[in-house]
Order: structure tokens, then sequence, then C-alpha cells
């Protein structure tokens, strides 16, 4: 999907967030995106994250590595 | 009057009151007090003969029929008027009773024609019974009344004749619109012989007269008759069924010659309805054969091509082919489906099973994405499942109605009676809605606060809500500390307690003065019993999930859930949304609302389905859109939706759709996507098949074959067979097999069964071991995620802004007659009221723009522009427009744009950033469209007759 509207929409779950302490806002984007989107989908986010990011907020980044990490989507794109 | 007889006790039957104990004819029987003894008498199965009475309606007493003697008292008092008493002993037939009756029934018949063998109540009339009943036999005063034989028929209503010359003026009529529909639209105008029902206007449909068909119902005689009988006949059987149209989900006989629908009566055993009903559910069937149904199953092999009719057999193999050969060159994500809301629980639950295990993904959407996803999101986050709190009955405890971004007059017609019947009551109501619309003030209804915010601030204006409760000590301190739980409880209370929540530091945002908002509250929290309905303006936001959860946050800081009267309950748009949704339509979940990644889940599933199943989430109807413009998504099957139509952002739909290699429609009509589509699949409508729906307040009610499938199959048997093309086995008899295994596989279902629906008529989930016979209020003692679970609800305001381009704010929604994409009302006789979307404006922004009444305006946004005619109304707000999506040649989502709820993806179509200017011209889309829908519906009619 297109870099711009993942971007948009991670940035969307991250404004919700981010009025909960800090670890639970990472935490629970990472939750949300695990939850709902589809592995393509968060394949593509994490090409856009390895391409620079741009324009994802911060906090939706820091959500988007916490998921990374054991999300085996991820690794498919890796491999 | 109705041709099933269901059991009338002529008065209201009374559920509560201490018994009372008296003799009726000889024979003992208890009812509550209150009871008259007209209704007492027919729980003992003593009918008296009565005209103006009916149990749907409070006691009257005009006809004097209904005569009875009681011991110790003077006179022939009406049964009707006359509640029991301790000790009463009733005759209800003696020989000078027998004498006043018939002195009565001369007096009605000296008034009315005697053309009983050509009249089209005949065999149906309660004149015609009650002159049997009291044996009538001669009219000493001749046939010379004042019969009204001159006032001319009035045929202006497109379902029913009104007809002077049969009115006995008992009143029902005037009573049923006025107790039961709420409208006032009839009265009795004139006296003595002289008087007549008469409408506010011209005529039926010149008046306020909403069509609901609540008078006819009442009427006992030919006066109000459907078209339908007067051109059939009076039908000859009936099926007790469930419509298919809105939310409500109401109980419906349809009333039959053959397989030929006489008409559709409203059920008094239906829990949903009670026996009312609106124009679409009560008239608006004739789509269910209109010539537009396609009846054979049609391939292209390029939308430009003409349709080709081919058997069942082709159609199944060629789609199957065409999904198989997608997958083997795109990979097995390439594909997806879609299920309907306006199919049943059965069908719905066969698409996600086909896609699941025979797609191998769980590419498998609804159309509640697009409308009550974030309530399926915030209600799970704040309570633990996603439904409604109360049964719709529950309205009738409530003190104080909260109203928010819900139209119900217009889109939940029925339940929107028995709330007005309430408010006129006495209770209490709050609206909270950009519009004025019709429950701001009507007849006989008045609301207390309209809080009529800007598109797009309902989050500020619910936080200001709660931080007046929070701040002015309103909270019910001992339900939250008993049922939620109390450290998300203080940390909700101290971020709603800052002062940029409160009314004073929002109403700059939602243009709604701070002492409205403030009284309102206090109002809601104070006031009693206080409940809250919702709709899609609540939903279709960006901030759609985060208001469902502020309004979770409100009614269990106030206490105001968990019994009769509260709650937080969504009204739902389509007939089976709540069980589309139910069964499992999301893409992240099974039946059941449980995440395809819970492993024990997933086991069951595989296990009795004998296939691997993804534990990954699929693509959302946007998204699986986005792929196909991109390229990577290839093939869509959709039962019965028409996205192209009702989604927003037309070109980006229609894009997905064109960019793909095949589209299956299965419809009753060559819809708006359907031009897109490779295959087509004909649908059955309700009346061709047996299943079930679940309507807004979880109610499962049983749909009933009235008709053989006009192609030949029901839905359920085309998804089998499209099933087993695909080589996936499916063996169902009956849809009852379907529910069996729906209730094995879904805890909250555990418990339903056809024979349990047939029992009971119809029960509302949880339905299971601890509630065998259903949960009409949900969390009760506690919540189904065990404590409640405040969430905090920061504003954010929408991407979606106004500015010079776009200065004014686009809304859309609904009107009364239509129903959603238009593809079955508009094939009725509904376009009398509703013939075209127009664009309603403020009188001031079309002042400055040049608008008048009537004028072709242009509506512009960043996504597209249509045409359509300008309606100039102070129902709006300076600032905001509004038109309805009804209408494909209107085209409405060419404007909408692709912004959606943060969680859900459930689109923004509330907040569209647009200007408005008059033109004379159609816009460019919709030339386009009406040029290319010709061309794309086109069927090879020479193939059609080989393949006969």
């Amino acid at each position: 999907m297109s870099a711009a509207k993942l971007v948009h929409m991670a940035n969307q779950i991250a404004d919700f967030f981010r009025s909960q302490p800090d670890e639970a806002a990472v935490a629970g984007i990472a939750e949300h995106i695990r939850s709902f989107w589809a592995p393509v989908m968060r394949r593509d986010m994490y090409a856009h994250v390895d391409a620079g990011g741009q324009g994802l907020d911060p906090l939706a980044r820091r959500g988007v590595e916490r998921m990374r990490g054991d999300d085996p989507a991820a690794r498919a794109a890796e491999s | 009057m109705s041709l099933v007889r269901e059991t009338d006790y002529g008065t209201p039957l009374r559920e509560s009151g201490a018994p009372v104990t008296l003799v009726i004819d000889g024979a003992s029987v208890t009812v509550p007090q209150g009871t008259s003894v007209m209704a007492a008498a027919m729980t003992l199965g003593t009918q008296i003969p009565k005209l103006c009475a009916t149990d749907s309606l409070e006691a009257f007493g005009s006809c004097r029929l209904c005569l009875v003697e009681i011991e110790g008292r003077r006179g022939a008092p009406a049964s009707c008027t006359t509640p029991v008493e301790n000790g009463m002993v009733v005759r209800t037939q003696t020989t000078r009773l027998a004498d006043l009756r018939r002195g009565v029934m001369e007096l009605y018949i000296s008034d009315h024609p005697l053309d009983c063998l050509t009249c089209s109540a005949n065999g149906d009339c309660e004149l015609q019974d009650m002159a049997g009943a009291v044996g009538l036999r001669d009219v000493r005063y001749g046939q010379d009344g004042a019969q009204h034989r001159t006032v001319a028929k009035d045929e202006s209503n497109p379902y029913f004749t009104f007809d002077s010359s049969k009115c006995i003026v008992c009143s029902r009529c005037v009573r049923a619109c006025e107790d039961v529909q709420g409208t006032f639209a009839l009265t009795i105008d004139g006296r003595g012989l002289g008087s007549l029902v008469a409408t506010g206007g011209p005529d039926f449909l010149g008046s306020e007269c909403v069509s609901c068909g609540a008078c006819v119902q009442a009427c006992p005689t030919a006066t109000l008759n459907e078209k339908s009988v007067i051109e059939m006949g009076t039908p000859t059987k009936s099926v007790l069924t469930t419509c298919a149209y809105c939310g409500v989900g109401c109980s419906f006989r349809a009333e039959m010659q053959g397989d030929k629908v006489v008409r559709m009566v409203p059920s008094k055993e239906g829990k949903a309805n009670e026996g009312h009903s609106c124009v679409k559910g009560r008239f608006a069937w004739g789509y269910a054969t209109h010539k537009d149904r396609i009846t054979k199953p049609m391939i292209r092999a390029k939308t430009t091509d003409e349709w080709r009719e081919v058997s069942w057999e082709e159609a199944f193999a060629h789609a199957a082919s065409e999904f198989r050969r997608i997958q083997g060159a795109y990979g097995r994500d390439a594909i997806g489906g879609i299920t309907s809301s306006r199919c049943t629980n059965e069908e719905t639950f066969l698409v996600q099973k086909l896609i699941r295990a025979g797609f191998g993904n769980n590419n498998v959407d609804t159309c509640a994405r697009v409308c009550h996803s974030p309530t399926g999101y915030g209600l799970k986050t704040a309570f633990g499942t996603s439904a409604g709190t109360q049964d719709f009955e529950s309205v009738e405890r409530s003190d104080v109605i909260m109203v928010i971004g819900a139209n119900p007059t217009d889109a939940h017609p029925v339940f929107a009676s028995r709330m007005k019947k309430r408010l006129r009551d006495g209770a209490r109501l709050i609206v909270v809605d950009p519009r004025r619309i019709d429950l701001v003030r009507s007849a006989h209804v008045e609301a207390d606060y309209h809080l009529p915010l800007k598109p797009g601030t309902n989050v500020a204006m619910i936080n200001a809500l709660a931080h007046v409760v929070v701040t002015e000590g309103l909270i019910d301190e001992a339900f939250v500390r008993e049922r939620c739980d109390l450290e998300d409880f203080q940390v909700w209370a101290r971020f709603i307690a800052q002062e940029r929540n409160s009314p004073e530091a929002t109403q700059e945002l939602t243009g709604v003065p701070a002492q409205d908002v403030r009284a309102a509250a206090r109002l809601y929290a104070t006031g009693g019993n206080a409940a809250i309905y919702y709709g899609l303006g609540v939903t279709e936001h960006s901030q759609g999930s985060t208001m469902v959860m502020g309004m979770a946050n409100l009614a269990m800081a106030t206490g105001n859930l968990g019994r009769d009267g509260v709650g937080v309950n969504p009204l739902r748009g389509q007939n089976n949304v709540q069980g589309a949704c139910d069964m499992g339509s999301f893409p992240h979940e099974f039946s059941g609302y449980r995440h395809v990644s819970d492993d024990a889940t997933r086991d069951m599933f595989e296990s009795l389905w004998g296939v691997p199943l993804s534990s990954e989430p699929g693509l959302r109807i946007p998204n699986m859109l986005d792929q196909a413009v991109e390229g990577r998504f290839k093939g869509l099957y959709v039962q019965g939706e028409d996205i192209a139509q009702s989604d927003p952002d037309t070109k980006h739909v229609t894009n997905g759709l064109a960019n793909m290699e095949c589209v299956i429609v299965q419809d009753l009509f060559l819809n708006e996507t359907a031009k897109y589509a490779h295959v087509f699949f004909p649908g059955s409508s309700f009346l061709e098949k047996d299943g079930t729906f679940t309507n807004a307040e979880r109610r499962i009610s049983r749909v009933r074959k009235a008709m053989a499938p006009l192609a030949g199959l029901a839905d359920w048997e085309v998804t089998i067979r499209f099933a087993e093309a695909l080589g996936v086995r499916m063996h169902y008899d009956h849809p009852a097999q379907i529910m069996d295994e729906i209730a094995y596989l879904t805890p909250t279902f555990a418990g339903v069964s056809y024979r349990k629906l047939d029992e009971l008529g119809s029960v509302q989930w949880p339905c299971n071991a601890q509630a065998p016979e259903g949960t009409p209020i949900m969390h009760v003692d506690r919540f189904v995620r065990g404590k409640g679970k405040f969430m905090v609800t920061e504003f954010v305001a929408s991407d979606e802004r106004t500015g010079p381009r776009f200065p004014l704010i686009l809304t859309t929604g609904r009107i009364l007659s239509q129903y959603n994409v238009g593809v079955q009302t508009q094939r009725t006789s509904n376009n009398v009221w509703h013939g075209e979307d127009v664009l309603e404006i403020h009188p001031f922004d079309a002042e400055q723009r040049g608008v008048r009444e009537g004028d072709l305006v242009s509506l512009q946004s960043r996504s597209g522009d249509v045409s359509l005619h300008a309606h100039v109304s102070e129902r709006m707000q300076p600032g905001v427009v509004y038109t309805t999506f009804h209408h494909a040649r209107t085209g409405a989502n060419v404007v909408t744009t692709d912004y959606s709820d943060w969680a859900t993806n459930c689109p923004e179509y509330k907040v569209t950033a647009v200007q408005v200017q008059k033109t004379n011209r159609w816009s460019d889309w919709q030339e386009q469209d009406r040029a290319s829908g010709d061309l794309m519906r086109r069927i090879s009619r020479g193939a059609a007759n080989a393949a006969e």
C-alpha cells in the first residue's frame, strides 16, 4: 500500500495512544497495528521505515519498531 | 385489518399491577389491575363485540358495541373503558345486551354502503363480522344515512386508498397515527353524521402522513385499504418472517396468494416492532419481483463486453477457475470477499467460511466496515462485547434519552415511534446533532436541549459533557467502585477534569454554548435512567471509535448501565449489520468476536472445517481497494453489497474494481458494482429463503421462505456451490444446519437453534447455558470483560479542514423513504417521496452563493464534484450542508474522501470540506457515468435464448 496512506493511518493511531503513559502508548500502537493490519501492510510499513520513514510520527515509529521485533511478517520481508 | 387474526384483546394488556379477580359469564379470572373488562374477558376466550377498540390502542369508548352488564351497577357500561375490580361479576351475553348491540349496529349500517360482495375488505372486515356476531337481520332506519358516497376516494398515497363512504368514524386510524406512530397527521373533521377523517393537507400524500401503515392496520373496514388488496383480493395464506430493511428488524407476516405477495402485515408478536411498521417494510416490497431482477447467472471476459447468460454450472466453474488462476499468478492473498449485512446470518457465515477455508486467507470484510465498525471496537474495549447493551423495550423505562448522531424518525422509524411515545409520556430529551432533526421539535415532542455541534467535534462534546459530570460531583461513585477498573477511572477522571475539556474551553470548537452543554450534562447525570442512542453521526468520523468509548465512559461514570432504561445503544443501519459482525465477517476475527490469532479458537474452527486457517488479520475493504489500485489485489467476491455506490471516494473505489481481473457480484440487480464485474450470481430476496437476521438489539429472528428463489438457488446455496467448485466441501441441506454449526463454534450463540427460535419467536444473544432464553439487557451484574474500562479520549481534529477553496462541511445521511443505495426502494413507489438526492443548505449560505430553492448546484470537494438540486433549509446550521447517497445517478460519494476512523478505517462520511455554487450542467463524472453505465450493463439477449 502507498506509504503516504500507511503513514497517515499509523499517525492517527499514535494520536489516540499519545495520551497514555509512554510505554503503554508504544505497546498500544504495536498491539493495534499487529491486530488489525494485514501482513502486507505491515511489510510495506517496515519497508517505508527502512527507507527513512518520512512523515511517520516519532511515537508511531516507535510503535512500529516495537511490533517488528516479533512479527513474522517482518521476518518474511527480510528473507 | 389483517387476514391472519392475531388475538385482539381490545385494549392493551397490563404487564404489572396487583392481581384482580373477577367473574365473567360464570368463570373466574385473575388479571393485573388496570386491565379492562374487555381484555379480561378475552383472556378467557370471550370476545365481546367491538368496533372502536383494538389492543394496540388505549380504550376510546365511542362505538358502544362492547356493552356489558355488571352486578350492582346501573346501565350497561362499555367493557373497553371499564377497569376490572375485585369481586366484579360481569355478564357479556344477555338478551338485553343483544338488543342494545343490534340497535347500535343498525345505526352503523344505516350509514354504511351494503356492497359487501364487491367490497375490497369482503371477508376481512370487522364491521361485517360484528353484524354477524350481533345477529343483525334488519335495518329499520333504511339506507339513507350520510354515506359520503360523493366524497372522492383519496388515492394519492401510492400504497393505500382512503374511502370516506366506508368509514364508521371509529377514530382507530386517528388514534393509531397519534399513539402508535406519533405523527398526528389525522383528525376527525366535522360533527355528527358529517364527521370525516381528515388529514392536515389536501390529501394523504400532501399531508404529514409518513405512510407507516398504522392507520391501515387499525381500520376495521375497507376505508383504509391496501391497493394491492383492492387489485388482487384478500390473501389466502401467510408466512411469518422478518423485514429486510433497517436494523430494527420488524416481524411481518407475508400474506400471500400462492407465491404472490398480496401485502406485508406487521406482527404483534414481533418483539422488535409489536405490530408497528414503516413505509419501507410495510409497503416497499415490490422490488422483490421487479422486472429488473436478474435471474440468470452471467459471465463476461471484460467489463466492456456484453453479459452472457450461462448455466449455474458454467458460472461456478468459470468463477472458481478465475479465482484459482489469480491466486496462482499473484499469490494466495490476491483475492478476497465481502459479506452482506442484507443477507442472513447463515449466508454471511458461509461466505466468511468460504474465504477463510477456501481462499486460504482472511481477506473478508463486511459493509459494517463503513458504518458501525467503530461500535464494535469501542464497545468491546469498554465493556467486552461488540454490541448494544439494551433491548428496544428498555426505552420505555428511560427518564432521559440522549440521541447522538442519529435520526431515528428517518432511519429507524419503528423504534423512533416507541421512543416518541416514551417522550410524550414524560421522558426528557437531549439531541446532539449538527442538524435540527425532526426529534428536536415535532408533534408533541420537543428536545430539552439540542446541542447543534459542528461536524467533527463529537469527541470534544462528549468530553465536555463528561467534564461537567466529573467536576460537579455527579459521578455514580458506588457504580464506578463496584463495576469498573478504578485505576483506569482515575486516569480518565484526571484527564477529563482538565480545564481544556470544559464546555467553556470547547465551545469554540463545537459551536455549542457552554451553558447548554452544562445543563444537558446535569440532566443526563441526574435525571433518572439515562440512555444513549446513537448512529452513524458518531461512528463515521476519524475519531469514531474514540467517540464510542467516550459515550461508554459517560454511561459508566453515571452508572447508566446494566438495567432497564439506560445503556449505550447503536442504531444499526442495515437489517443484519449486527449479525454480519457477529458471524465473523471482519478480517481479524472469527464469529463471536474472537481474534484469528487466538490459537484455541482457531483450533476449533480448523478441527471442524478440516483445513489450516490463517492466524493473520486480512485486508479490510479500503485496504483491498488500495491494494487493487496498486495492482496487488485481483479478485473479489461481493455478496449483496454495492461498494461502488456506498463506499467513499467513488473514483478510488471504481479504479480499484476496474484494476481487478475477476469481480464476482451476487445481487438482485445489476447494481453499480456490477458494472465492474466479470461474473454475476443472481441473488435471492428475503422472501425466497430461510435464515435469520440479528437486529440492533441482538435479537435473532427467523426469515422464512415465502416463495421459490427466482433464480433457482437461494444465496446460501449459491455460496455452497461456488465453494464446491473451488474444491471446498460444504454440505448443508437447510440453513438450520448452518445455524447448528454457528452455535457449535460460537459461545454467544451456543443455545440458538431454529427449534428454539420457532418456540420463542426470537432470542437475543448471548443465548447459551447461562442464558438459555437469551439476554435482553447486557452487563447486569458485571461487564463481559469483567470490570468496565475507562479510556482517555483526547480530541483530535480531523485532517479534513475547511479553507478558502472548500469553506463548507458536507455531511451525508439517509431519509425515511429510501434505503441505503436505493436498489430496493427505488424499484418501488417510494420514489414519490424522494425521487432524487438534494443538497440541504442553510439560507445564509444559499444567499451568499445566489442559490435559490430548486437550483442546480455543483458540490465540489478535493475528491470530485457532482451536481444536484438545492433545498434551502433552516434544519441546517450555517457552514454545513447535507445530502443523501441513495441515488446512483447523483453519486454523492464522488465527493466524500478517503479519510477514516483511526481504529477501524470506517470512512469519515460526516466531514467533507466542500464548496457549493450554481451550475447549469451535470458534472463530468455524472455525464461519463451515465454514458458508461448503459454500456457496462448490456446483456446479450441472443445468448440468453441459446442458454435457455
